[in-house]
């Protein structure tokens, strides 16, 4: 695959290869959401996922992709990140 | 790379009709001499001679400087020993030794440009081939990425839109100054991280700088660096200022600066991106980014980019640079703290006492009218207010002179408590004249357009002078 190549304008003071959002070191007092992509039997890791994490007392939001052959709507993902610390989404069959 | 071989080597193109004129030629050179064709759009081309070498990369092409197609040259012993380009027939018997040569053909007919020099390439085959080295890191980009969208990703913009700073661009930017890239012109607070020509050019290309801009930049760049500026208060500052850079001197003309309508707002390239280039150096090169470093409270809009020309299109007011200190003729800019653009609406002074009477009771109202040599003043004249002092004979400098005047104010008016206030000066100076400024504290020049009897005052950091920042001028050179 072509690439193209732009030259860093900055002082390369950080990895040229950008770092993932910092994982939290507790769970403790967050909203996590679980995003259902509308792939068969994600429901059910969800709901799993979901039972796991009420019964440790966290606060679970549920969302749901209308399919999972497009991104997002804007509306759900703006949801998502206003509403919560943190996502797990349910990706395969 | 290799050198090129001894014999006679040709540059040509298929798609020049002269080079398709001279294939006979080559073909009939094949068979009398040590011959190497290279190609530039198509190694099967020309047809009938054996050692044709596929110069479609351009390497070879940018490496012997070839301008035109067909360009003919002869190798002796590695050595270059004659060129000619185009077709002229006794140029190509005399290289060859060919006597009998390209008969039947004109006694010439002129080439085509090189592949090599076309819009885009010629930058391209100077970033791989060139002599000059770049030394920023390289970030590879996928296609399947939107390049512009990568440098919001990656923190590189102010909020705008910015140029993708490819190679090309950036060696086009470094065209427009005589010095290396690789030459560090200072400490770039807040890190105080070295800063080389280079990088003021791959921000000036973000900022979307032409590269006859980039001299005004650098020199913008290295004032801000001017220990007295300041610049690392200035942008950690919880208030308002942002460095603005005001040009003077010929280059401001030279590069199409706007000095007359709508002088302080949008619409210029050179004004919008010069000064932008240099809040983007702060911002990627000095790391100084908004609730990082940088703590101003509510900001103002010059901080994405604040830069205009002084008005010289007569000399009837001396440049605010000759104030300063240069020559006429010199170009140079001028950093001053800014904050915003407060607009002073006289329509009916018709004499210069009552005009400046106006101009006082604006400026007085900079940082707050019971503050007193705070925060300096550019107080920018337009031309129909100019024409008030300039009937009357009034000199800029007999301005300043006659605001400094009228801006002593009896401390008592201003002391903390007074006038209900508690906000004011202290209360030892309730028996002083207090001037509104520090010596040297207010700054006049010229702009805007031809009608509007209005003027601005442009309010600076109100930590001027030596606890804070004092302007600073630099001369712009190539």
């Amino acid at each position: 695959m072509s690439h193209t190549i732009l030259l860093d304008p900055t002082a390369e003071l950080t990895p040229a290869s950008r770092a993932r959002a910092a994982r939290p070191a507790s769970l403790d007092g967050l909203t996590i959401g679980l995003l259902d992509i509308s792939k068969a039997r994600g429901n059910v890791f969800l709901d799993r996922i979901d039972a796991l994490l009420t019964e440790r007392g966290l606060t679970v939001k549920r969302y749901r992709k209308p399919t999972f052959t497009r991104v997002a709507p804007i509306a759900l993902k703006q949801a998502i990140s206003t509403e919560c610390d943190m996502v797990i989404e349910g990706l395969a069959d | 790379m290799n050198a090129l071989p001894d014999g006679l080597i040709v540059f040509a193109k298929r798609d020049c009709p002269t080079c398709v004129m001279v294939a006979p030629v080559l073909r009939d050179l094949a068979g009398r001499a040590e011959l190497t064709v290279y190609s530039q759009d198509d190694p099967t081309f020309p047809e009938g001679v054996a050692n044709v070498i596929d110069d479609s990369g351009l390497e070879q092409s940018f490496r012997q400087n070839i301008e035109i197609v067909p360009t003919l040259i002869r190798i002796e012993g590695g050595r270059e020993i004659g060129r000619t380009y185009g077709w002229d027939r006794d140029d190509w018997r005399a290289l060859s030794g060919s006597n009998t040569l390209g008969e039947g053909l004109p006694a010439s007919r002129p080439g085509c440009g090189s592949k090599s020099l076309e819009p885009g390439v010629a930058e391209d085959l100077a970033f791989r081939f060139g002599p000059v080295r770049l030394a920023a890191r390289q970030i590879e980009i996928s296609d399947l990425e939107d390049a512009a969208e990568s440098c919001f990703d990656r923190g590189w913009s102010d909020g705008l839109p910015v140029v993708p700073p490819t190679p090309a661009r950036v060696l086009r930017m470094l065209q427009g100054t005589s010095r290396q890239p690789g030459e560090v012109i200072g400490l770039v607070p807040p890190d105080l991280v070295p800063c080389t020509v280079e990088k003021v050019a791959i921000n000036a290309v973000l900022a979307g700088c032409k590269p006859e801009y980039l001299p005004v930049v650098l020199a913008a760049v290295e004032a801000a660096l001017i220990d007295e500026f300041c610049m690392h208060g200035l942008l950690c500052t919880t208030m308002f200022g942002s460095p603005l850079v005001l040009v003077n001197g010929p280059i401001a003309k030279a590069i199409g600066m706007n000095s007359g309508v709508n002088a302080l707002g949008q619409g210029n390239r050179a004004n919008a991106t010069i000064g932008r280039a240099l809040q983007l150096v702060i911002r990627n090169v000095g790391g100084g980014k908004p609730g990082g470093i940088d703590r101003s409270t509510l900001g103002n809009p010059g901080k994405y980019t604040f830069c205009f020309a002084e008005d010289e299109s007569d000399d009837l007011w001396e440049p605010l640079s000759v104030e300063r200190g240069f020559a006429h003729g010199t170009s140079t800019v001028t950093l001053f703290p800014g904050e915003g653009v407060q607009g002073i609406v006289d329509q009916k002074s018709r004499s210069p006492e009552s005009l400046a009477r106006s101009f006082a009771a604006c400026l007085r109202t900079v940082d707050h009218p019971k503050l007193a040599m705070a925060g300096d003043a550019m107080l920018v004249v337009s031309p129909d207010h100019c024409r008030v002092f300039f009937a009357a004979g009034w000199s800029k400098a007999r301005l300043r002179l006659e605001l400094e005047k009228l801006l002593l104010t009896p401390g008592r008016d201003l002391i903390v408590g007074a006038g209900g206030i508690d906000e004011g000066v202290p209360a030892s100076l309730a028996d002083s004249l207090v001037p509104k400024f520090r010596p040297g504290g207010l700054l006049i020049v010229r702009a805007g357009g031809k009608a509007g009897l209005f003027s601005a005052i442009i309010a600076g950091w109100a930590a001027s002078g030596q606890t804070g920042s004092v302007p600073v001028s630099k001369e712009i050179t190539p």
